[in-house]
């Protein structure tokens, strides 16, 4: 091992946890942690949520303590943008900062995230035009929604609904445009599509699906309405929540495999053998147990940069290392706290639990007869059985599901052995 | 000053002055206790921070809501009579608490 230890690139959710797993794990050289953002490593789910709502101080995102760092002899760099980065064949090398800092190491992971999709329309650079993927992002969307009165939200995502949810109980005039005929269609079934979208329609929030943006309509530099359909609709501000593109640039400059992501092995390990990349910019072969072989994913959620980062400090260390746990993601919506375990894509039949009180909600995606993921809402029950039973690779059986008076979990303790290997 | 102690699965124990209004689980997690995980970071949606409160403390906490309750059904090491999640422990004045860290949270 050489003196210049591991530079991680990226300061946030992966980042912090290779930085943590690593020295937990035994990795002895030095470790820097550099960021271009000018805030100390923080976390972003509370963003869209909590923090939104002032419940919470932006103190409480900080991951860990400055002592904490100290302690473990990880150098922690705000505020420096890497901008060209040379590597040896053996992995060592350079990154070069834009303030023309250099940054020498024996081993570079990056954890380079994802950076929010802008609107393509005209009027899209108008003032009042805001996104929603960082602190800084989200200091502005407050400072901005004082004054603010009506608002407009496009994108019918988590984000543009967790904040359209959160603008609401703030007391502004929420309307979302979703340009897809259902809300989070990319990541939940028809049935959770629905169910959010009668909730946050009783709630008050005025969503409209099939909506394209033809245009943002200015005065003087600033947003005055949005035209969608040949409709406006007037906004004080409006807030884009269409997406995020993985940051890939700097791979791809090193001459890194790059689909949608930088392309990585089981062990985070990028296609120059030595460079690890973990998190949002990854794309990694699905980790799920029984999942088609040759089948790649790229994440965007808390669970996976931790996973991931864990396998990656393994491999730091020489080690290989299975990807542990089952995916899982949380979204919390107004009254509604959404949690979803496992993957759904690819599934070919759906068993709806119907508790009785209409702010509940769970459905269970299955392929063939096994038990693939689900989505809960305000179930948090359903949600753990689930997941403990995707963990412990038991199927629910379908048709005893639908029961919402049987408890899962009595269903988990009954279920049958484990079945076998992968479906392909 | 607030007071937590925490006890690791070893029976290891280390004591950390705590800030009024906090969580225990923000607690644990700055100051670096590995045995608190807390993937969502404070959410209540993960059970990652999981800690079993010293029976006499037990009593002094605000009761639990229910949503926390559910979601002790699901933690890595099954709950006991005196289980938390740990981000619904706010730090009090005066609070000289002991918890002790599950096995795993994972
Ligand atoms: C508002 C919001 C709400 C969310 N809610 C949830 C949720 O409820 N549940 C959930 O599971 N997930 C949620 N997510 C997603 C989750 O936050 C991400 O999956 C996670 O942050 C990914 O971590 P990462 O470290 O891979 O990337 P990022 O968090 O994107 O971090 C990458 C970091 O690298 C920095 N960087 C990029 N390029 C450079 C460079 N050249 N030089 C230096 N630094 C650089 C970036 O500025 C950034 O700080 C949410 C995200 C947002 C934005
Ligand atoms: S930190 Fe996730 S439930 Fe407490």
């Amino acid at each position: 091992m050489g003196e210049n230890g591991l530079l991680i690139v990226g300061s946030s959710q992966a980042g912090v946890q290779l930085a943590v797993s690593s020295r937990a794990l035994g990795y002895a050289g030095p470790v820097t942690l550099l960021g271009d953002e000018n805030h100390r490593p923080y976390q972003r789910p509370a963003l869209s949520k909590d923090f939104l709502q002032d419940k919470i101080t932006k103190e409480s995102l900080i991951f860990r303590s400055q002592e904490f760092w100290d302690e473990h002899r990880i150098t922690v760099v705000k505020g420096e943008r890497i901008e060209k980065i040379v590597t040896a064949p053996d992995g060592a090398g350079t990154a070069w900062s834009a303030s023309g800092r250099a940054f020498p190491f024996d081993r570079l992971a990056l954890t380079v995230g994802a950076r929010a999709r802008r609107l393509d329309v005209p009027g899209a650079g108008l003032d009042g035009v805001l996104y929603l993927r960082n602190a800084d992002d989200a200091l502005e969307l407050k400072a901005r929604t004082a004054g603010a009165e009506r608002v407009v939200v496009i994108g019918g995502g988590f984000i543009g609904i967790e904040a359209a949810a959160g603008l609401h109980a703030l007391g502004k005039r929420v309307t979302l445009l979703e340009f897809a005929d259902r809300l989070v269609a990319r990541a939940v079934g028809t049935e959770t599509s629905r169910f959010l979208l009668d909730h946050h329609r009783r709630a008050g929030i005025d969503i409209r699906l099939g909506s394209a943006v033809d245009e943002i309509v200015g005065h003087d530099g600033k947003v005055r309405a949005v035209r969608a359909g040949g409709e406006e609709i007037a906004a004080d501000i409006v807030l884009v929540g269409v997406g995020v593109i993985p940051n890939t640039e700097l791979a791809e400059e090193m001459g890194l495999r790059c689909d949608n992501g930088i392309v990585v092995d089981h062990h985070a390990v990028a296609s120059d053998g030595t460079t690890l990349a973990v998190g949002d910019c990854a794309n990694l072969p699905n980790p799920v147990p029984g999942s088609c072989a040759g089948e790649r994913v790229r994440f965007e959620s808390v669970n996976h940069a931790i996973e991931q980062a864990k396998v990656a400090a393994h491999a730091l260390l020489g080690r290989q290392e299975e990807y542990g746990g089952i995916p899982w993601f949380w979204s919390n919506q107004g009254d509604l706290k959404l949690q979803i375990a496992g993957l759904s894509s690819g599934y070919d039949r759906t068993v709806v639990r119907s508790p009785a009180d209409p702010l509940k909600h769970s459905v269970l995606y299955y392929r063939g007869d096994r038990l693939i993921a689900a989505d809960c809402v305000n179930v948090p029950l359903d949600f753990m059985a689930v997941k403990q039973a995707l963990t412990r690779r038991v199927t629910l059986p379908p048709d005893a599901v639908a029961d919402p008076a049987v408890p899962l979990r009595s269903l988990l303790a009954e279920a049958a052995a484990p079945h076998e290997g992968n479906l392909s | 000053m607030p007071k937590i102690t925490f006890a690791d699965a070893d029976g290891d124990t280390r004591t950390i002055e705590a800030n009024v209004g906090d969580s225990v689980m923000e607690t644990a997690v700055r100051n670096g206790i590995g045995g608190v995980v807390a993937e969502c970071g404070g959410s209540l949606s993960c059970a990652t921070c999981h800690v079993i409160v010293d029976e006499h403390d037990f009593a002094s906490l605000p009761p639990m809501e229910e949503m926390e309750d559910e979601m002790l059904w699901g933690t890595a090491v099954d709950r006991t009579g005196t289980s938390r999640l740990s981000c619904q422990i706010r730090v009090t004045e005066d609070m000289d608490l002991r918890v002790t860290l599950p096995e795993t949270q994972v």
